[in-house]
């Protein structure tokens, strides 16, 4: 299939992939020099599901998210000083340094988070959704999560509570197969989640996680039918994470050859290639929009590294709404 | 024989495990990642898929499960990746594994041990930090443990599952990678606390991740001709008062260290427990370091100033004997 968009759109698609691995890869190198330190969760290869989605919505929607969540924090546009100092542990950074990597949020771009609890951030979506229907407004609540997530209580009550209700909520989940070491298969009992999903009467559709245009098309058609106030949508991507799953794990679960078979189809050199098949992008092109990613990662690591600690005294601060 | 926390760890599941068919482990990645904290390194391989079970992303559902297990006849050991995720479990630990045995009039007890990391220190932030062994040790029904030792973490998981009742085990992150010799006698209780240091000067009384920070302390004070006692309280519920105020009738002088928050915590209850036994005893107001009240944030200097620390510990005593 040929790429719908024009070469800027397609470009703009690319560029943000771009962004986040630059950025993520670099994230891993200041970890190894414990400049960034708890956890750790790398979106390397998944990279299509955020920015394909992320692009499907609008400035007014809201996002909730997990601690893999740096792709989309970016591609929201919260900044990448903000992020990467955030990291640092500076009070520069989208949450002040208190949250780190796992807790990025920016009530500018309506990112609501960075929750660290496996399946925290679904009932949170909900209520979002809640609010924007008792309030008539015609906004999305998009939710982010990992196809683990579907095995916690808080999926079920989150799901039946957005179909009872009819809600405004576009439940996007990406499935990389694996919940930190347990693949799909040993912890699903079906494992068609949209058949899970679709078993509370709402509409489901599966996309190529890994194909940028598979994963914008269907968030585009999963985001018109909320916004129309035709109620929840489950959106499954089929994706793979390439990286462990923290900067902890050992990888023991899984083999070699699977992920080298995924990175074959890493959605940053498919798309690339097909729009030089397609006469959009020249090799010239893709260099100096990967150069202006690394400007950007580097820039943002100096104004990280630049930053001042906040000072120990406000240990206090934000507990309470002053 | 020297060896980590997580050894000991290891080493007394796999001593359960092979001795008692009955006993079996599961929880979140216990398989085939090999443990969170690779406690259970090899045990798929050699006790299989039935006695290791990975469970899926289900907290209420797996710790329901093994309280059901229990009922059933078998020693379920059921590892909740951390203290922080427990919450969702928190109906069936409170108002079914510890309340059974009570509200069944006494037909109905829950062998279930229920093993968790509690704790910060690893810049994890907000949601992966909690210390909430207090929540667990307010509930009558059950045991809550915090083996804080080489010795404590090989000795206590084989009294826990001997118990008749629920026993919920915390082991504080900070400690796997602790090593030091195993004693010869690490057979232990599951009710005692223990003398971990004796002084004359005044009480440090600790549980857990804090214990090393409180020898820590004491070693410096010692520098200072200031000759203090340790107890760690190991057992959390019930409270082994005896002990603590035997320390306190020699010392007459106390400070509790307590990872938990300050309002509510252990710590508090310890105090409370001096007051009630103690009182005529004590020759200064007894103080406790705990953690300050805020989240636990994700910058280090912002954590490390949130938590109990060594010069925390060190002032708090010097300011309770005046100097
Ligand atoms: C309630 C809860 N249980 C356990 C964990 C520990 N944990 C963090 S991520 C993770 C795996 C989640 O897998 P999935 O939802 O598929 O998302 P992925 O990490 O693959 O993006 C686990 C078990 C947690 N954070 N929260």
């Amino acid at each position: 299939m040929t790429v719908p968009y024009a070469k800027d759109f397609a470009q703009k698609l690319l560029f943000d992939m771009l962004r986040i691995r630059r950025m993520e890869e670099k994230c891993a190198e200041l970890y190894g020099e414990q400049k960034i330190r708890g956890f750790l969760h790398l979106y390397i290869g998944e990279e299509a599901c955020a920015v394909g989605a992320l692009h499907a919505l609008a400035a007014e929607d809201n996002i909730v998210a997990t601690y893999r969540e740096h792709g989309h924090a970016l591609v929201r546009g919260v900044s990448m000083n903000a992020i990467m100092a955030e990291m640092f542990g500076k009070s520069a950074g989208c949450s002040s340094g208190r949250g780190g990597s796992m807790h990025l949020f920016d009530a500018a771009t309506r990112f609501f988070g960075g929750n660290a609890i496996v399946g925290g951030g679904l009932p949170l979506a909900a209520g979002f959704a809640l609010a924007d229907k008792l309030q008539g407004k015609q906004r999305v609540t998009a939710c982010f999560f990992g196809e683990g997530a579907m095995a916690e209580g808080a999926f079920h009550e989150s799901m039946n509570l957005a179909a009872l209700w009819q809600l405004p909520v576009l439940f996007c989940c990406e499935n990389n197969l694996y919940a930190m070491g347990t693949a799909l298969a040993r912890s699903e009992a079906q494992t068609d989640l949209c058949a899970k999903a679709g078993s509370y009467g709402v509409p489901t559709l599966k996309a190529d996680g890994m194909d940028i245009v598979a994963v914008h098309e269907a968030m585009k058609l999963a985001a018109r039918h909320v916004r129309d106030g035709l109620g929840p949508f489950f959106l499954e991507l089929q994706t793979y994470r390439f990286r462990a799953h923290s900067m902890f794990d050992p990888e023991l679960y899984r083999d070699k050859a699977e992920v080298e078979e995924w990175k074959t189809r890493g959605p940053l050199h498919t798309f690339s290639a097909r729009l030089k098949a397609e006469g959009k992008l020249t090799e010239e092109e893709f260099l100096a929009l990967d150069a202006q990613a690394n400007a950007e990662v580097q820039a943002s690591v100096d104004f990280a590294e630049a930053a001042p600690w906040e000072p120990v005294e406000d240990l206090l601060k934000d507990v309470h709404t002053p | 024989m020297k060896m980590t926390y997580r050894e000991a760890i290891r080493q007394a599941m796999h001593e359960a495990l092979a001795a008692d068919p009955r006993v079996f482990l599961m929880g979140e990645d216990v398989g085939k990642y090999g443990g969170t904290y690779a406690c259970s390194k090899g045990f798929l391989e050699e006790f299989g898929p039935e006695r290791i079970r990975d469970t899926p992303l289900s907290e209420l559902g797996f710790v329901g499960a093994g309280i059901g297990a229990a009922l059933g006849g078998l020693r379920p050991i059921v590892e909740v990746m951390t203290v922080n995720f427990s919450l969702l479990a928190l109906d069936q630990i409170v108002n079914t594994a510890a309340a059974l045995r009570h509200m069944s009039g006494g037909q109905f007890s829950v062998p279930l041990v229920l093993r968790m990391a509690t704790g910060a220190g690893r810049q994890l932030a907000a949601q992966h930090s909690h210390s909430l062994e207090n929540w667990y040790a307010h509930i009558p029904g059950i045991k809550v443990l915090a083996p804080a030792t080489i010795a404590d973490a090989r000795g206590m998981l084989g009294p826990a599952l001997a118990d008749p009742d629920p026993v919920v085990i915390f082991e504080h992150a900070q400690l796997y990678n602790l090593e030091c010799e195993l004693p010869g006698d690490w057979q232990c209780d599951i009710a005692s606390a223990a003398l971990r240091r004796a002084g004359t000067d005044i009480s440090l009384i600790t549980y857990g991740g804090s214990l090393p920070k409180a020898l820590a302390a004491a070693d410096q004070l010692a520098a200072e001709s200031i000759n203090v006692e340790v107890i760690d309280l190991r057992v959390l519920r019930p409270l082994d008062t005896a002990t603590i105020a035997a320390s306190l009738r020699k010392t007459h002088k106390a400070v509790v260290v307590d990872e938990g928050w300050k309002s509510g915590s252990l710590a508090a209850e310890v105090m409370a427990r001096i007051l009630e036994d103690c009182f005529f005893d004590l020759d200064a107001p007894v103080a406790r370091v705990c953690s300050e009240e805020v989240p636990i944030p994700y910058a280090k200097h912002m954590e490390e100033a949130a938590l109990p620390q060594v010069p925390k510990i060190v002032a708090a005593v010097k300011q309770v004997l005046g100097k």
